[in-house]
This record gives C-alpha cells, sequence and structure tokens, in this order.
C-alpha cells in the first residue's frame, strides 16, 4: 500500500523506517493494519474478539525484531488496540512500538494501546516506543498507553520510552510483575512545551527472589506544560530497586514527581530519588566559556539530558 | 595584549555598599605567565570572572588587543579567544567527557585526539571518554577534564582559577608541564590563580591582590626575592 508523506514522515519519526523493515513487522495507520510480515521464528497474528494482535516469539529465538508502528493522520480519531506479546523461553527479541498522530484538523485524534507481555524463563526482552505528535490544526493529540508486563524466573526486560514532542496530553499506566532473578529497566524520556500534559503511573512488583529493576525518568517541561511521575516500586522478597526522576522545569512549567517505596520483607533494598530544577547557571555558564551561545548551551543540556 | 584597566567592583550588602576590587590594572603578553596569588577573600576569582564577562565590573575596562571588550558578554569573549575554567567545575547529566572535548575544540574528534589532551592531565581516553561528566566522577576527575577542555580550546588567552585546587600530586606535576609547554610554544597567555609554589615560580609576572587591591606586583623574580626589590611598592 502506498503511503503519504505524511505517514512516511511519522514512521520515519517513531520507528526510524525508510525502506524495508528487518524481522517481523505490523504497520498500523489509521485503525486499519496495512502491511505485515512475520518470520520464521516471530509471528503476528490479528485477534478475533478485539482489536489487535498477538505476536509469539518462539523460545530460543536470538536476535528478533518487531516493528509495530501505529500512525495516525485523520482528524477526528479515535483508535484502540489490546496487543499481547509471548516471548519464549531463553528468547531475546527488541520490538519497536511507537505512535505517530499527524493531526492538520480542529478535532482530538486518539490512539490509545494495551500491550500484554509475557515473557518465559530467561527471555530477553527489549522493548522501545516511542510517542509523536504534529499538525498544523488546533485539534488535540492525545496517546495513552499501558503496559503490563509479567517476567518469569531470569527474565530481563529494558523498556524505553520516549515522548519526542507534539503529543497534547499522555497517561501511561505502566505495571510489572518480576520473579526469581527477574530485572527489569526503564528508561522514560519525555519533553513537554505549550499546554501540553503528562502523567505516567507505574508500579513494580519485585516478587521473585533477587529480583531487581531500575526506574529512570527525564524529563524536560517547558512553557506552560505539566508532567506528573509516580513511579512505585513494591519490594516483596529478597531484591533490589532503584528509582530515579529528573526533571528539567523551564518556562512556567509544572512538574510533580512522586516516587514511591515499599518494602514488605527485611531484605527487599529500595533507593529512590528525585531531582527537578530549571537549569543550572553554572551550566550554562561553562558552555558559554567554550563559545557556545547561551541558546546553544541549553539546547547541548537538554538534548544531552534527555538522550 | 589582555588588559584590565581600573578595574573596581562594587556589591551590595544588606543596604551598605561593598568594594570587592578597587581600581585593578593588569596587562599579560600572548606567551606569558601571570600568577594572581594572594590570601582568600582578596578579589582573586572576582577578577578572573570579571576578565571572563561572568560578571560586568562597577568602573574599569577590559581590552583584548586594544578592542574595549567590557561590554561583550561570556559567548563573545570565548569566540574572540578567551579561555576560562571554573574553579568548581560543573556537572552535567547526559553529556560525556567526549562531547565536553568536541564542544571545546568546535568539532568531533577521534579517540586519539581526545587522549592526546587528557593525557596533559593524567587521564586515559578509554576510562572517561564515553562516560557522563556528572556525579559520577570526582572533584579531581572534574578539575582535570575542566582544565583539558580549555586545552584544547583555541583560546589566546586562558584564566585558570586554582588548577591545583582537587588534583592530585601527580596530575599537578603534569600540569605543571602542560603550562610551561604552553609558555614555550609561546602563543597562548595564562593568568593563573594559585597558591601553589610550583606555579608561582614559573610565573613571569605575579600580582598579589589583597582586600580588593594589588599589593605587590612585578617581575616575578623580584617577588619572590624581596631583596631584589628597590621600591615600596614591592
Amino acid at each position: 500500500m502506498e503511503l503519504s508523506q505524511k505517514a512516511k514522515n511519522l514512521l520515519k519519526t517513531i520507528a526510524d523506517i525508510e525502506g524495508p523493515i528487518e524481522g517481523a513487522y505490523n504497520i498500523r495507520s489509521n485503525g486499519k493494519g496495512i502491511e505485515r510480515f512475520s518470520t520464521d521464528h516471530i509471528k503476528i497474528v490479528s485477534k478475533e474478539d478485539k482489536p489487535g494482535m498477538d505476536i509469539i516469539v518462539e523460545p530460543f529465538t536470538k536476535k528478533g525484531s518487531v516493528h509495530i508502528p501505529v500512525i495516525i493522520t485523520e482528524t477526528d480519531f479515535s483508535d484502540l488496540v489490546y496487543n499481547d506479546f509471548i516471548i519464549g523461553e531463553g528468547a531475546e527479541v527488541t520490538i519497536i512500538a511507537g505512535c505517530g498522530i499527524h493531526n492538520s484538523g480542529h478535532a482530538k485524534s486518539e490512539h490509545d494501546g494495551v500491550h500484554t507481555f509475557k515473557l518465559e524463563r530467561n527471555a530477553h526482552l527489549k522493548y522501545v516506543e516511542k510517542h509523536y505528535g504534529e499538525g498544523e490544526g488546533t485539534g488535540e493529540r492525545v496517546l495513552n498507553p499501558t503496559t503490563i508486563i509479567y517476567m518469569e524466573e531470569g527474565a530481563t526486560c529494558e523498556m524505553e520510552t520516549v515522548q519526542i514532542g507534539g503529543v497534547t496530553s499522555t497517561k501511561r499506566e505502566t505495571e510489572a510483575f518480576l520473579e526469581k532473578e527477574a530485572k527489569l529497566i526503564v528508561t522514560e524520556r519525555l519533553m513537554t512545551h505549550d499546554r501540553q500534559e503528562a502523567y505516567s503511573d507505574m508500579i513494580v512488583h519485585l516478587d521473585g527472589e533477587a529480583s531487581s529493576a531500575q526506574i529512570i525518568s527525564r524529563s524536560v517541561a517547558r512553557d506552560d506544560s505539566i508532567q506528573v511521575f509516580h513511579p512505585i516500586a513494591q519490594g516483596n522478597n529478597v531484591c533490589k530497586a532503584h528509582i530515579q526522576c529528573d526533571a528539567i522545569l523551564m518556562d512556567h512549567s509544572k512538574v510533580r514527581s512522586i516516587p514511591e517505596i515499599e518494602g514488605n520483607h527485611t531484605d527487599a533494598q529500595i533507593i529512590h530519588e528525585a531531582a527537578i530544577g530549571r537549569i543550572n547557571d553554572e551550566q550554562l555558564l561553562k558552555l558559554q566559556t567554550l563559545g557556545l551561545s547561551e541558546e546553544e548551551a541549553e539546547q547541548v543540556i537538554i538534548e544531552a539530558f534527555l538522550e | 595584549m589582555l588588559e584590565i584597566k581600573n578595574m573596581t567592583y562594587e556589591i551590595q550588602d544588606n543596604g551598605q555598599t561593598r568594594t570587592i576590587l578597587s581600581d585593578v590594572s593588569l596587562q599579560i603578553e600572548k606567551g606569558k605567565i601571570l600568577v594572581i596569588t594572594g590570601p582568600n577573600g582578596g578579589g582573586k576569582s572576582t577578577l578572573a570572572k570579571l576578565l571572563m564577562g561572568i560578571i560586568q565590573p562597577t568602573a574599569g575596562q577590559v581590552l583584548l588587543n586594544g578592542e574595549d571588550i567590557t561590554a561583550c558578554n561570556v559567548t563573545e569573549r570565548a569566540r574572540r579567544g578567551l579561555g576560562y575554567t571554573f574553579q568548581q567545575s560543573p556537572r552535567f547529566k547526559g553529556i560525556t567527557v567526549r562531547k565536553l572535548l568536541e564542544l571545546s575544540a568546535g568539532k568531533s574528534l577521534t579517540e586519539d585526539e581526545c587522549c592526546q589532551y587528557l593525557s596533559e592531565v593524567g587521564m586515559c581516553a578509554k576510562d572517561y571518554l564515553n562516560r557522563e561528566a556528572d556525579a559520577s566522577l570526582s572533584g579531581g576527575e572534574m578539575k582535570r577534564i575542566e582544565i583539558a577542555t580549555q586545552l584544547i580550546k583555541d583560546s589566546e588567552f586562558t584564566i585558570f582559577d586554582e588548577p591545583e585546587a582537587g588534583i592530585d600530586l601527580w596530575s599537578f606535576s603534569l600540569l605543571v608541564n602542560t603550562f610551561n609547554h604552553l609558555k614555550e610554544k609561546g602563543d597562548r597567555g595564562l593568568i593563573i590563580i594559585s597558591h601553589q609554589e610550583k606555579l608561582i615560580q614559573m610565573a613571569d609576572e605575579i600580582m598579589v591582590l589583597s582586600e580588593g587591591k594589588i599589593t605587590k606586583k612585578g617581575k616575578a623574580d623580584m617577588i619572590l626575592d624581596p631583596t631584589k626589590c628597590k621600591k615600596m611598592s614591592c
């Protein structure tokens, strides 16, 4: 199917797709799957009872790759999908998800996704999700992702979420259940501007012995935007967890960072830290002594902070 | 030549005017080392900040090769050929050591090029290049990186504010060698604020600043050996 330039630009931005895609993939555009490819070891199958897919990665698949971008180029559009992922025992796979909305109209366009992952024993998943919005119209661009992750013994998951701009509002819910020796790393990067709002609730249940989690959030809030982060690490066994939330505040923005730790076992070791503040004057000065203008220095600091 | 003419800096402190620097003048040529020393709180770091444009004087001028740059901001002075090292180096989340060096050089650098400058401050490029210049590095490491970023920058004059602070003796020796090397090359003037005897001894000229005023100024050998001094000003 021939895509419009708008659609191609969105695919490039959210999933770095230009030309042939390596591995398995499914492209969803304006509520419809328009292109799909399964490999020998990774099957993508449409659900029959609701919108969405099942993505099944065979056990012991090595260097598996899946792209499942979603793009919306219509105004007054609402899309909801339920995607379930099974990552087989010992498999190693990278899944690139993401949603881009181009809204040129004056009505809201929205995509809500519920992604449920089951990682079997010793499976390894890298999951990358990019969200982006653009468009000349005044219509809102809304993205609400829900991610649930079940991790069996020895499974590891690296989850990177990036919101790079243009999303009017987002409510992100993440929940993870870790069994014995499972390890989760979540990195959240977010930039909001104008009057955008971003809310992120996350809870990680460290249920298994020697399970561990690291949650890092870095965000920049500009103009009149609002961000609220509420990550919770719940230590229910011998476990380790570290939560770190850092935000740069600019202009008239507001950020609330509420890292929460819960210890339900005497050998749960959980640390949290949060820092919110404007760009440090000395950082700006340092870069200016290298010849950068104040604006260039600010841009370098923000880009590096979010990288 | 870099000059300061009749510089005065005053601040308001609880409704009172406090003079931090009073009528200070200095000159330095390329290829020379000027060391500014004196008791703590004497105005040395303030003078360094005035030179770089981080603060503006109450009175006086800064001239670079005859051009009055008093009204120039930090960026403009950096682009005109001034460099500056902070007494306490700012840290950055997300910016790697390599990125800092490249920003200073104004271009991408190979690992070998980075290694050349980091080794001058006693650091191994492999260990540091991809590390963030953040809280994970010690004060001494940050200080050495700070100095390396100014060594790599193509400046006519570089101001070093207590370069010895927080670095070990071995790295300090390397630093002294680097300053000597820069002096021999002759294409950069160094203004060094220091209490360190080795740095004072390598100076072409020494200025002693106390309570905002110059109490001694002159050639190094005259300042260090008062018996050679013939005037009361020494």
